[in-house]
């Protein structure tokens, strides 16, 4: 039913990159700038505030990271113009440049020397202007290729790992021959099925990248643990419906890459891909961190296949939510956006499923809204590496 | 009606995909790889998610799942009992 030849309707940006969404952003370079944020988006109807946690004090590594991620989430063409307030206009104009090189609409400012009053005007007058012309913004033909999937699982259990994950697999499998770019990662959650990932990569200087990456987590894992993670790694979530491992936990993740995709690339975390075809991110197994990373990196839709039932949305990307689990399904159907229970009754089989959920990522694309995005969930997560200076 | 699903033929433990399995109950198992069933008796009540062991195990063998490695057991599993947490460990961290 997906071919080359297939079209969608999105949002080309000033870079080329396109867009499924066309939301006007309100980012806090700090924790500080929350509340400024959050009154302009308050003043400014259809805009979106993206408060955060964190953003003072970091060096290094993770300081990198935190700009990498920001800058990635304001330049992700799901937002057409971009708002950015922090507590002083040095590190704001560092974020603004980087977004201004997409082309795309962005203007910043520095609360300090101003206070928020004064700086929740001028940003709102910003804001407006923004927010009208965004909606005039129109949605054009795209071919698939300029799509960007990727994908992450969460509250998983062991249907996971029979249906909902091999569900994104088939899925993956459909859409990698097409030129599209595709992302998984959650490194940790790779522990067990590592040989499996390795052997997929398409060079061996991607099979050194991937091991690195592996093990680097591993490393960082075995500095700092107290257990074997259990309860961590898997989740207590996990272990409620029946995930008993790490490495059975890893097993049915993987299943997510498909039976033929490629490993065709490696990034750090909320890096951007150089080319399409399939790339590993090093990245957390935390459903929100993950999915933030991932908007950060580019994509602008997300597989996320669930179990027990996570609720999680992204405020940038819509986040598609399979689910094989019966009880789940029964129990939190308003989170559920394609329901594979059929597939562990033998009902349908794995290419009906696949199509299912590329049936519905094309409806979401177009313009559906996601159950996350009709409920308001807009987790932001902001992943750090070490303490604050 | 499909009571658990195994992926592989070797697997020795399978998915219970319905729920309110009781002890007693004959199960039909779907072996996902094969597309062909076996049946099985549960030896004790299993939630849905939960794993059912498909053979004998003592402590110290690998437990396999998707034809795969999944972790050790560390309490003897009978054929039927629920193999989990407090009978399987991972071998890894």
């Amino acid at each position: 039913m997906i071919s080359k030849d297939t079209t969608f309707h999105g949002y080309r940006r000033e870079n080329g990159r396109v867009g499924v969404r066309n939301h006007v952003i309100i980012l806090p370079l700090d924790d500080l700038s929350n509340s400024a944020c959050e009154a302009v988006a308050h003043n400014v109807k259809g805009t979106l505030a993206i408060p955060h946690p964190y953003g003072r004090l970091q060096f290094g590594a993770d300081l990198e990271l935190h700009f990498r991620t920001l800058i990635g989430a304001g330049s992700n063409p799901n937002v057409a113009a971009c708002v950015v307030i922090g507590i002083e206009e040095g590190w704001t104009k560092r974020v603004v440049d980087a977004i201004a090189a997409t082309g795309k609409p962005v203007t910043g400012f520095g609360i300090e020397l101003h206070g928020d009053h004064d700086t929740i005007m001028r940003a709102s007058k910003v804001a407006k202007e923004y927010v009208q012309w965004a909606s005039e913004q129109q949605r054009v033909e795209c071919p698939i290729t300029d799509l960007w999937v990727s994908t992450k699982c969460g509250e998983s259990d062991t249907t996971s790992g029979c249906g909902s994950n091999p569900t994104v697999g088939n899925a993956f499998d459909k859409l990698h021959p097409l030129g599209t770019t595709l992302c998984f990662g959650e490194t940790s959650e790779i522990t067990g099925g590592e040989t499996i990932v390795a052997e997929r990569c398409a060079t061996p200087e991607v099979r050194d990248k991937f091991m690195f990456m592996f093990n680097r987590y591993q490393d960082m894992i075995n500095r700092w643990k107290t257990s074997d993670l259990s309860e961590s790694q898997p989740t207590k979530g996990n272990i409620a419906g029946g995930l008993t491992t790490i490495e059975e936990k890893a097993l049915g993740n993987i299943q997510k890459i498909g039976k033929k995709c490629t490993v065709d690339g490696v990034i750090d975390k909320a890096e951007m891909p150089t080319h399409p075809g399939l790339w590993f991110m090093d990245s957390s197994s935390a459903a929100a961190e993950m999915v933030t990373l991932c908007a950060a990196s580019g994509f602008v839709v997300h597989f996320f296949p669930t179990g027990q039932g996570n609720v999680i949305g992204n405020p940038i990307v819509p986040v598609i939510k399979i689910c094989a689990n019966p009880r789940t399904v029964r129990t939190m159907s308003e989170h559920v956006d394609v329901d594979t229970t059929g597939l562990l009754q033998r009902e349908i089989n794995l290419d009906d499923a696949g199509d299912k959920l590329l049936e519905m990522m094309m409806r979401t694309i177009n313009g559906r809204l996601t159950a996350a995005e009709a409920l308001g969930h807009r987790e932001f997560v902001l992943t750090r590496l070490f303490e604050s200076a | 009606m499909i009571h658990c699903v195994l992926h592989d033929a070797h697997d020795t433990v399978a998915v219970v995909v319905v729920e309110g399995v009781k002890a007693g109950q004959d199960m039909n198992a779907w072996i996902m790889d094969d597309d062909r069933t076996i049946t099985l008796k549960a030896r004790q009540d299993i939630p849905i998610g939960h794993k059912v062991a498909l053979k004998d195990m003592n402590t110290g063998d690998t437990v396999l799942k998707y034809g795969v490695d999944i972790g050790k057991v560390v309490a003897p599993i009978k054929t039927g009992e629920h193999a989990h947490v407090h009978n399987i460990k991972t071998k890894r961290w």
